[in-house]
């Protein structure tokens, strides 16, 4: 581990993703953005002006109240209310960090089963590398929604289904451009003399390998992140994904869309808004950071 | 060139036949069907009646291979809700699917290629970084807020297009679709936006970088030097050299067009197997959800095969190198 914290911090390539984010102005403010968002999602629960499902704290006669009324109690619902009488900025940030929390959780264990298929088939090769590689092709010649669905048909609803129909979609991606990068560096001489210290397979590819293909991972890494929460948004949108316990902002538009005609604009309008900038910042960042790592881009 | 569409042919067959296992298996797994067709109060010799004449008492690997006998000639099973074929509910309701799914293409095309051009000609150029951008915000907009989105603003404030169903249909060629009557292009309008959106971005892309990597090659520059003007190089070279990853492309997201309209057609109440499939999740109508799964990857394998034929036919030296 201690190889790849080097290479991280030491050699440069967060260094190298951070000037290239803020050698850009539009990267920047995405960046800022997103930091913003993911403090607002760790502390939501300060932050928020009511907890949104303590049922102590909502109040059913404040229910579909438009943006900037006051209630009874002299409370400001900023965002209006909802059809239940919670704020909905409350809300949103509870469903901020629902969705934030998911997609993390699903991108970083895609992106530590798949990169470590990815580099055993390009270090094993043969057979183990065509059966891998057979089982890429096939999922990602899927759209990830198809796949989602039927994995969720087969397991049923919950957070950590909904994960895991994730981590199974996303994986192949990772997989494959983990391969990619490791096949130009598994014929380097590092690893040639690594091998010749009669260093073990798991060591040479965790700690000399892995720590040279981690440029594209972080880009895909960062994609697929945001690609996570948009899937996570779009189930729970449909109904099949995350438990209406714990609702994220895909569960919260669902919610307006049900009172979209008649006019109550808000329920749907604000926690769609705060989902888009989400993913929008998450994909700025990663498209910079594509172009950062990417020579034949830059050139 | 037969052998190799033999062979593809025989992958795509082990691919249908492993999907269908995994299908049947993870299926049956949902859920116990029981408890939807029967009222709480039923008695156990209901139950075993009920279960006996869905086939439900026998161990999985026969059910299986019941399943797979009736599904090679034809028959997928009955939906437990409708009680009719379930490959007839998903025959029905597919045309309009794949209308919505045809009409997002067309758009993704024709606003997609143009926008990619100008982009990558002037590539660095306020335009490139407004169209770059607006490409980003066009795969980042959550598609089911997006449609909501289209509903309030064109449906519920501007009063202009209808927001749900799939309105009046006429027959054209002996085809039934919206395209023949007006009520039915107006309601097919939003749909189709909704569902192509995402599709402009990606052909946005995929020509920029096709434009940026053919423009500097030497063919262009022997263009210029023989004093065709810039229209000509632009429509005829540059055009012709990038169309083949942007087939490929195309082709394949056809698929993908197919497995999105779920949500369209969610939000658009538009009667096709998207949202057909969804709701026979939330009841657990297995035949159903087998059978449309069994017909989309179908539909996406005989898609494959097709772009890999074309573009063996667009691009000769592929043709030479094939097996």
């Amino acid at each position: 581990m201690s190889a790849l914290t080097l290479r991280l911090f030491g050699n440069g390539i967060l260094a190298t993703a951070l000037n290239g984010i803020f050698g850009s102005l539009k990267a920047t403010i995405a960046f800022f953005i997103c930091i913003v968002l993911i403090l607002a999602a760790v502390f939501a629960p300060w932050l928020a002006p009511q907890n949104p499902y303590d049922l102590m704290q909502i109040d059913f006669f404040d229910a579909k109240l438009p943006p900037m009324s006051e209630s009874m109690n002299g409370m400001v619902y900023l965002l209006g209310t909802d059809t239940q009488g919670r704020d909905m900025l409350s809300a949103m940030l509870y469903g901020l960090r629902t969705s934030l929390g998911v997609g993390l959780t699903a991108g970083l264990l895609a992106l530590v089963v798949g990169s470590a298929l990815g580099l055993l088939a390009a270090y094993a090769g043969g057979r183990i590398d065509a059966l891998i590689m057979r089982v890429v092709d096939l999922m990602l010649g899927f759209p990830t929604i198809l796949i989602a669905l039927l994995i969720l048909a087969v397991l049923g609803q919950g957070t950590w289904k909904v994960i895991m129909a994730l981590v199974l979609v996303q994986w192949a991606y990772f997989a494959r451009a983990a391969r990619g990068a490791a096949l130009v560096e598994v014929n380097k001489d590092y690893v040639e003399a690594a091998r010749c210290l009669g260093l073990g397979r798991g060591r040479i590819l965790f700690s000399h390998l892995l720590p040279n293909c981690l440029p594209p991972l972080m880009v895909i890494g960062t994609i697929q992140i945001a690609s996570a929460i948009a899937t996570e948004a779009t189930l729970s949108f449909l109904g099949i994904g995350l438990p209406i316990t714990e609702p994220s902002l895909g569960l919260l538009i669902s919610n307006g869309y049900q009172v979209l005609l008649a006019g109550l604009y808000w329920i749907s309008v604000y926690p769609g808004l705060l989902l888009l900038t989400l993913v929008f910042v998450i994909n700025i960042v990663g498209d910079r950071l594509r172009e950062v790592f990417n020579p034949r881009l830059a050139a | 060139m037969t052998a190799f569409v033999i062979r593809r042919l025989l992958q795509a067959m082990v691919v249908l036949f492993v999907t269908s296992v995994i299908v049947f298996t993870g299926v049956y797994a949902i859920g116990d069907p029981l408890e939807i067709l029967l009222p709480a109060d039923a008695t156990m010799a209901e139950r075993a009646q009920v279960a006996r004449s869905l086939g439900l008492d026998q161990p999985l690997i026969v059910q299986y291979g019941r399943f797979l006998m009736n599904a090679l000639s034809g028959n997928l099973g009955t939906s437990f809700v409708y009680n009719r074929p379930s490959i007839s509910i998903i025959l029905d309701r597919l045309p309009a699917t794949l209308e919505l799914a045809f009409s997002a293409l067309v758009l993704a095309i024709i606003i997609g290629i143009p926008l990619g051009l100008w982009s990558g000609l002037r590539r660095g150029s306020a335009v490139d970084e407004t169209i770059m951008t607006g490409s980003i915000l066009g795969f980042s907009l959550p598609n089911f807020w997006q449609g909501m989105m289209l509903i309030m603003i064109f449906s519920v404030y501007l009063g202009w297009l209808p927001s749900t169903g799939r309105g009046q249909t006429g027959t054209i060629l002996g085809i039934e679709t919206s395209f023949a009557t007006w009520d039915g292009i107006r309601h097919l309008i939003l749909p189709a936006i909704n569902l192509s959106l995402a599709k402009i971005s990606l052909v946005i892309r995929l020509t920029r970088t096709g434009v940026q990597e053919t423009m500097p090659l030497d063919f262009i520059k022997f263009a210029r030097a023989r004093g065709l003007s810039s229209r000509r190089i632009v429509t005829v070279h540059v055009l012709k050299n990038i169309l083949i990853p942007i087939i490929t492309v195309i082709g394949v997201e056809f698929g993908s067009l197919i497995a999105f309209a779920v949500v369209t057609e969610t939000i658009f109440s538009w009667p096709g197997v998207g949202k057909l499939i969804i709701d026979s999740i939330k009841v657990l109508d297995r035949p159903v959800v087998v059978a449309y799964i069994l017909v989309v990857v179908t539909m996406f394998i005989t898609i494959n095969l097709i772009v890999d034929i074309l573009y063996s036919i667009l691009d000769p030296r592929i043709r030479s190198k094939a097996p």
